[in-house]
């Protein structure tokens, strides 16, 4: 087991560590995911607890966004793509007939890679969940749901003067938090992130990552990222996706120290990525 | 390693010649055909312009007509009967006649009131219309010319003017009439305020326009929102299937058949089964929406899938409905494009002529359409009638029309552009 092919051919069964925790914000068992006739996701079941942050992490194209997705069925955009096996948000089952996707993504907000703010004003963008799901009545509500949205995303003071200016001129950090702004101005419970950092400068990306710790007191957080660092610094538990699989979930610092399954061990110290 | 180098960018720079020049020749052929397009739009407006110019300006003559109650027939000038029927065209010809008193035998005196268009008696109609109280007096006004007379005056200037019908004694009086000041060319409103008629000096282009005006407006308030339906719908909601590729395939073929062809499927439904009149703006309207149905769904479905997903998946993300998605982003984003592809296709409609031949807009109409059920020409086909017409001032008219209907077109695909800009946003 000295070559890194001789790694890849290690057979899988399920999953070590420790996917499962007690008092479970939500909850996935034997998920499948196809596109079409092609499978990205093998049987993975994992639970992700109240108020923690776990980080989501493999080599590209293991099928980190596509179950991340599952979570608050982003998936259901997606022609073609098919998921199957139990998801649950609080008992709730999120592919249950009874669903409404509407609220579920109210409740299970999402943060993108590439930052997509909306080509309107800063104040619009932070508005808009909070005016499509009917929040406020009165104008001065939406004033203080959009202010403290902007606090909670460490992006008012930069932008208190001109919350008229369009969104999109600001810089990509800032946009990527004017984008989880408007995610928390729903008051979210869950916040699921797909690598928000990897299209911005380190110094944007330190400023996300602070938020990231900020906001893990009162909410739920999912993030995938290809930063090993930045899964060390951000999250409690880790866990490590293998060609569709998931291969491991531990302790954050338990992976990156003492990993219990070889591809994880490979992964992190670079032997493959 | 160090000789295959060097010999490598020897032969880099051996071809580097070549490529400039290949880069040169492909810049040049760019520019040449640029070139051609723009002679061939020179010598298309010169000519156009050249022609049509004389449109805009016509001769009126001076006259002095005395208002007399004998003359005219008329004994009490409050009654509209009377005013209507009155004999004006009589005081015109004495006026004529006053002014030239040399002019005595029959046929000079016929050949003199010739100089004179038929529609001096309804000027002469609307002063006393006006104020019946003229009755009696004298008053000087500005009547039209004959065609002929306008054409020759317009021309007479060049190395071989215009004679047409005119004899040598109808020139001298003219000539007189010109160097007193009496025959003056001024700006040619009845252009723009008359339909059209068999005189041309009495033909104008309001008609047509306001004929084309109202087929543009059936068609553009039936086209956009149901092109812009359907390609919302083929975009958003139809599932992809052997059915959906039918109908996508069929719009692409209907964008490329011939127009006549929607004229005679005009012709078919909306007169011949519907049994709608023929000539009216509201068939016009509605052949022309079948006409240019596919060009805004296909430039519609091209705005919308312009939309960045990203977009899409920001709104859906936060909870929004697809509904929502569609009406608060999609929708915004898309219309620049839906707009410009709108009023392309107004443009092409507005200049559309063989489908509206079919369904009978063709007709000789004098009257002012009020309404889209009123019978009406358009502009097109005013300057096909016209070209088709043998006198030389319709031909100078019809160059005129044509100069109007550029106009607008050149207006049209300007607000195109002004929108487009106007509305663009970049993200
Ligand atoms: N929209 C899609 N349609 C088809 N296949 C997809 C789609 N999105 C992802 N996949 C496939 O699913 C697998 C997992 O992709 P993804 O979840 O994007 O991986 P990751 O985010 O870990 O890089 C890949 O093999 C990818 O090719
Ligand atoms: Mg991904």
């Amino acid at each position: 087991m000295t070559t890194t092919s001789g790694i890849q051919d290690v057979p899988v069964n399920g999953t070590v560590g420790e996917p499962f925790v007690d008092s479970a914000k939500l909850s996935m068992r034997n998920v499948n995911v196809f596109y079409g006739e092609k499978q990205a996701i093998f049987d993975v079941s994992l639970d992700i607890g109240s108020n923690e942050v776990i980080a989501m992490i493999g080599p590209s194209g293991c099928g980190k966004s596509t179950f991340l997705r599952c979570l608050n069925r982003m998936n259901d955009t997606i022609e073609g793509c098919r998921v199957v096996g139990s998801l649950n948000l609080e008992g709730e089952d999120i592919y249950g007939a009874k669903l409404d996707v509407v609220p579920l993504r109210a409740r299970v907000g999402i943060v993108f890679q590439k930052p997509n703010p909306f080509p309107k004003s800063i104040y619009e963008n932070v508005a808009y969940g909070a005016k499509i799901h009917g929040l406020v009545s009165k104008r001065t509500e939406l004033d203080e749901i959009v202010e403290t949205s902007l606090q909670k995303a460490g992006l008012w003071n930069e932008v208190k003067d001109r919350l008229d200016a369009p969104g999109t001129g600001l810089s990509g950090g800032q946009q990527q938090r004017l984008c989880i702004a408007r995610t928390i101005a729903v008051s979210p419970e869950v916040i699921l992130m797909d690598e928000p950092c990897s299209a911005l400068d380190p110094i944007a990306t330190a400023k996300i990552e602070e938020l990231i710790a900020e906001l893990s007191e009162n909410y739920t957080i999912a993030i995938v990222t290809h930063s090993m660092q930045q899964a060390a610094r951000v999250s409690n538990r880790t866990a490590y996706f293998h060609l569709g699989k998931l291969i491991e979930v531990n302790e954050t610092e338990k992976v990156f120290t003492n990993p219990d399954h070889q591809l994880t061990e490979a992964y992190i110290t670079g032997r493959f990525g | 390693m160090s000789k295959s180098t060097s010999s490598t960018i020897e032969l880099v720079n051996k071809n580097l010649k070549k490529r400039y020049r290949a880069e040169k020749r492909f810049r040049a052929y760019g520019i040449l055909s640029i070139g051609f397009g723009l002679l061939c739009l020179v010598v298309l407006f010169t000519d156009i312009i050249g022609k049509g110019h004389g449109a805009f300006t016509a001769h009126y003559v001076q006259i002095e007509v005395t208002l007399n109650a004998s003359t005219l027939d008329i004994r009490d000038a409050t009654d509209p009967e009377q005013l209507a029927l009155a004999d004006y065209q009589g005081v015109v010809k004495e006026a004529l006649r006053t002014r030239f008193p040399e002019v005595t035998g029959r046929s000079d005196r016929r050949s003199l009131y010739a100089l004179v268009s038929n529609s001096a008696g309804f000027a002469v109609q609307d002063i006393l219309k006006a104020d019946p109280t003229k009755l009696g007096s004298t008053v000087s006004l500005w009547v039209l010319v004959d065609d002929d007379v306008d054409t020759y005056a317009k021309s007479r200037d060049d190395a071989e003017p215009f004679i047409g019908r005119l004899s040598e004694k109808q020139i001298e009086w003219v000539e007189t009439l010109i160097a007193s000041g009496e025959i003056k060319s001024r700006f040619n409103r009845i252009l723009f305020t008359n339909g059209d008629s068999r005189e041309p000096e009495m033909a104008g282009i309001r008609g047509a326009l306001l004929g084309s005006l109202y087929t543009l407006l059936v068609t553009l308030v039936l086209s956009f929102p149901i092109g812009v339906a359907a390609a919302m719908y083929l975009e958003e909601y139809a599932p992809k299937n052997r059915f959906t590729d039918f109908i996508e395939v069929n719009i692409n073929n209907l964008a490329a058949v011939p127009s006549i062809i929607f004229g005679l499927l005009g012709l078919a439904i909306f007169i011949n089964f519907f049994e709608m009149p023929r000539s009216l703006p509201l068939v016009g309207g509605l052949v022309l929406t079948l006409m240019t149905l596919p060009t805004i769904i296909i430039s519609s479905r091209a705005a919308i899938k312009s939309v960045p997903p990203s977009i899409r998946q920001a709104a859906y993300g936060l909870g929004a409905s697809k509904m929502q998605v569609i009406l608060h982003h999609v929708l915004p984003l898309a219309m620049p494009g839906m707009l410009t592809g709108a009023i392309i296709g107004m443009a092409q409609a507005l200049g559309e002529t063989a489908p509206l031949l079919m369904i009978g807009m063709v007709a000789f109409i004098v009257d002012l359409p009020g309404s889209i059920t009123d019978p009406a020409t358009v502009l097109p086909v005013q300057i096909y009638l016209w070209s088709d017409s043998p006198e030389r001032a319709f031909t100078e008219r019809t160059s005129g029309a044509i100069m109007v209907l550029l106009g607008f077109l050149i207006l049209m695909n300007t607000v195109a552009v002004l929108l487009r800009r106007k509305l663009e946003r970049r993200w």
